[in-house]
């Protein structure tokens, strides 16, 4: 019996054996940090190392939302995160089906091309182009159009009422075109069949798209809102506290919870409440990927992601 | 009918070229501006118009070139380092995964997946990486911690190789004698290139344009990329002169052209990118669309 399991195991060692890299770096890069949630739950003192540091209990949790500052990320992290959602969605899927109504081959490609360029550049270099419209004195805006118009020049990073406006312009700048690629490639993908037949019944551009486009993209935009939104406690970090210039005034404004998470683990060295931000983003975030997925389960089950 | 067809053909382009000049506009002003005049850019701010031609930028980030050289160096070799380990461990793991006879597949693919679903968050890996595995200045802090880029890219290519793959070809190949490693590098390697290419692609950018590690990890500018470096230049020009490790660079800080300098820097770093972009531009969108619809 041993032998048997032995012998129909046996031609699968190599299979095992290449397994186990990629293992190892999971368990060491993901399944320890993830054990590693009970420093929430310490008070870390790194002379006794963290497994022998002292328990605290739901102190780090309390102390968190005893603060105002547990609101404000939550509060910003959501709020951003469904003004992306909304706007990028409807800017991507209008511009995959305008992608698709042009008839010019050169003219697609060359759109293509561009529109993905912002996607390839890393946030610095797009603090970098950010800090070239606004910088208060040398800024293409302060100067090349308020200036024109006899306007005053207006100090962007310190003023926070800008700064919603401003951080959905640049995540639109900068994922739009990504995004419409992807549902143009699902426009392109819908059966031509039912094209002929719209246009056979006489169907006009706007009832083909409203009748025939609009449906077939269905799917795609469920799996990809729902996914958005089983991030939505998540936020792009470089997007959130290098665009903004890590600017003090705008604190308020441009906090989220990553920002929040590597500000009191690096700055204010305050690892307790840090870690406690960071497990409450883990933790709702998990929630909402499975209820995102129970969801598109019961919508449409050929969606879900498991 | 056809007039009306034209008609909308126009609106249409003119869209797309608006869009278009949107994406591009932020990079002409960097290109335009960082060869301006240092005295003209305080004057009248970055513009879009050159109303001045300097290279005084370029000279002064050339004359100083230890920095950026060596940041340039760093950068290559870390994305070529982690690209090809990133995509050497994720073939090991995605071919077994794909093999619908793989025992306890499931289970094994469900301990990928799940790392997906659930993590740690910063501060555990950030103690882990630097109090027990001491990467906090050293180059491994570079490569490491993003080396899997999380399990989605296995995912993506267990899912490509399980489709394009007939199993009658692995089946042959038994046969005929050859044991799994001749499998993998005869046979699952050649047929998969395609996603490979657009694996590296996509890794590549990735290492490339990271600077989350070296903020995280470096305090020492011997180990900076050219992204660490601008993101330590945006707070603080004088980073590209300190002298810590290139000899003796007795610059006048006043005489340093900061406005434009500034613009061409970034300059610097994106260009690598814009310019190998074109090329592979198809690959790009494959990658994207690939890794999106279904995962």
């Amino acid at each position: 019996m041993k032998k048997g399991i032995f012998q129909r195991h046996r031609r699968f060692i190599p299979l095992y054996l290449m397994m186990i890299p990629g293992f190892l770096y999971l368990f060491i890069n993901n399944y320890i940090p993830m054990a590693g949630i009970i420093i929430a739950f310490k008070q870390v003192n790194f002379r006794l190392g963290i497994l022998k540091s002292p328990w605290v209990g739901l102190n780090n949790f309390t102390y968190l939302f005893r603060t105002n500052d547990a609101w404000t990320i939550t509060r910003n992290t959501i709020l951003y995160n469904v003004a992306f959602i909304v706007l990028g969605t409807i800017m991507a899927i209008v511009l995959a089906i305008l992608l698709n109504e042009l008839k010019s081959k050169m003219g697609k490609k060359v759109y293509q091309t561009v529109i993905l360029v912002p996607y390839l550049i890393s946030m610095v270099v797009v603090s970098y182009l950010v800090n070239a419209l606004l910088a208060t004195e040398t800024g293409f805006i302060n100067n090349s159009i308020i200036g024109v118009f006899g306007g005053a020049p207006v100090s962007w990073y310190s003023t926070p009422k800008y700064w919603p406006v401003i951080l959905v312009l640049v995540f639109l700048w900068k994922n739009f075109g990504y995004q419409s690629i992807i549902y143009y490639a699902s426009v392109v993908g819908l059966d031509a069949g039912l094209y002929e037949a719209a246009a056979i019944d006489g169907a006009t551009r706007w009832q083909r798209i409203i009748h025939v486009t609009l449906p077939g993209l269905k799917p795609t935009i469920i799996t990809l809102v729902l996914m958005s939104i089983g991030r939505i406690f998540y936020s792009d970090f470089g997007l959130f506290y290098q665009v903004p210039m890590d600017s003090g005034p705008l604190i308020n404004i441009t906090n989220t919870i990553d920002t929040y998470v590597y500000r009191g683990l690096m700055q204010s060295n305050n690892i307790g409440m840090s870690s406690a931000a960071g497990v409450y983003q883990s933790l709702v975030g998990c929630a909402l990927v499975l209820l995102a997925n129970f969801i598109v389960n019961k919508v449409s089950k050929e969606d879900a992601l498991f | 009918m056809v007039e009306k067809n034209n008609r909308f053909q126009i609106v249409v382009h003119f869209i797309m070229i608006l869009l278009c000049v949107f994406c591009l506009f932020p990079f002409l002003l960097l290109v335009v501006s960082s060869f301006a005049d240092e005295q003209q850019l305080i004057r009248d701010g970055y513009t879009i118009i050159p109303k001045s031609f300097s290279t005084a930028a370029y000279d002064y980030i050339f004359r100083n070139a230890a920095t950026i050289f060596r940041a340039y160096g760093t950068t290559i070799m870390v994305t070529v380092i982690g690209t090809v380990m990133n995509i050497v461990l994720t073939t090991l793991l995605a071919y077994p995964l794909s093999r619908k006879d793989l025992p306890h597949r499931n289970v094994w693919s469900f301990l990928v997946f799940f790392t997906m679903l659930f993590n740690g968050g910063l501060v555990p890996s950030y103690i882990m990486w630097t109090q027990y595995f001491h990467i906090k200045n050293t180059y491994a802090a570079l490569i490491v911690p993003g080396l899997m880029m999380g399990a989605f890219y296995v995912i993506m290519m267990r899912t490509n190789l399980s489709q394009n793959i007939p199993e009658e070809v692995l089946e042959a190949a038994r046969i005929d004698g050859a044991g799994e490693w001749r499998i993998l590098g005869r046979i699952v390697v050649p047929m998969s290139l395609p996603i490979i290419a657009t694996l590296l692609l996509l890794v590549g950018l990735a290492y490339w344009n990271d600077w989350t590690n070296g903020l995280y990890y470096l305090t020492n500018k011997k180990f900076y990329t050219i992204q660490v470096l601008l993101n330590a230049m945006l707070q603080d020009l004088q980073v590209l002169l300190s002298s810590s490790f290139s000899g003796a660079s007795n610059v006048d800080v006043s005489s340093m052209p900061s406005t434009s300098i500034k613009m061409a820097i970034a300059v610097v770093g994106a260009i690598p990118v814009l310019c190998i972009y074109p090329f592979f531009q198809k690959y790009f969108v494959k990658g994207i669309t690939v890794g999106a619809v279904k995962g």
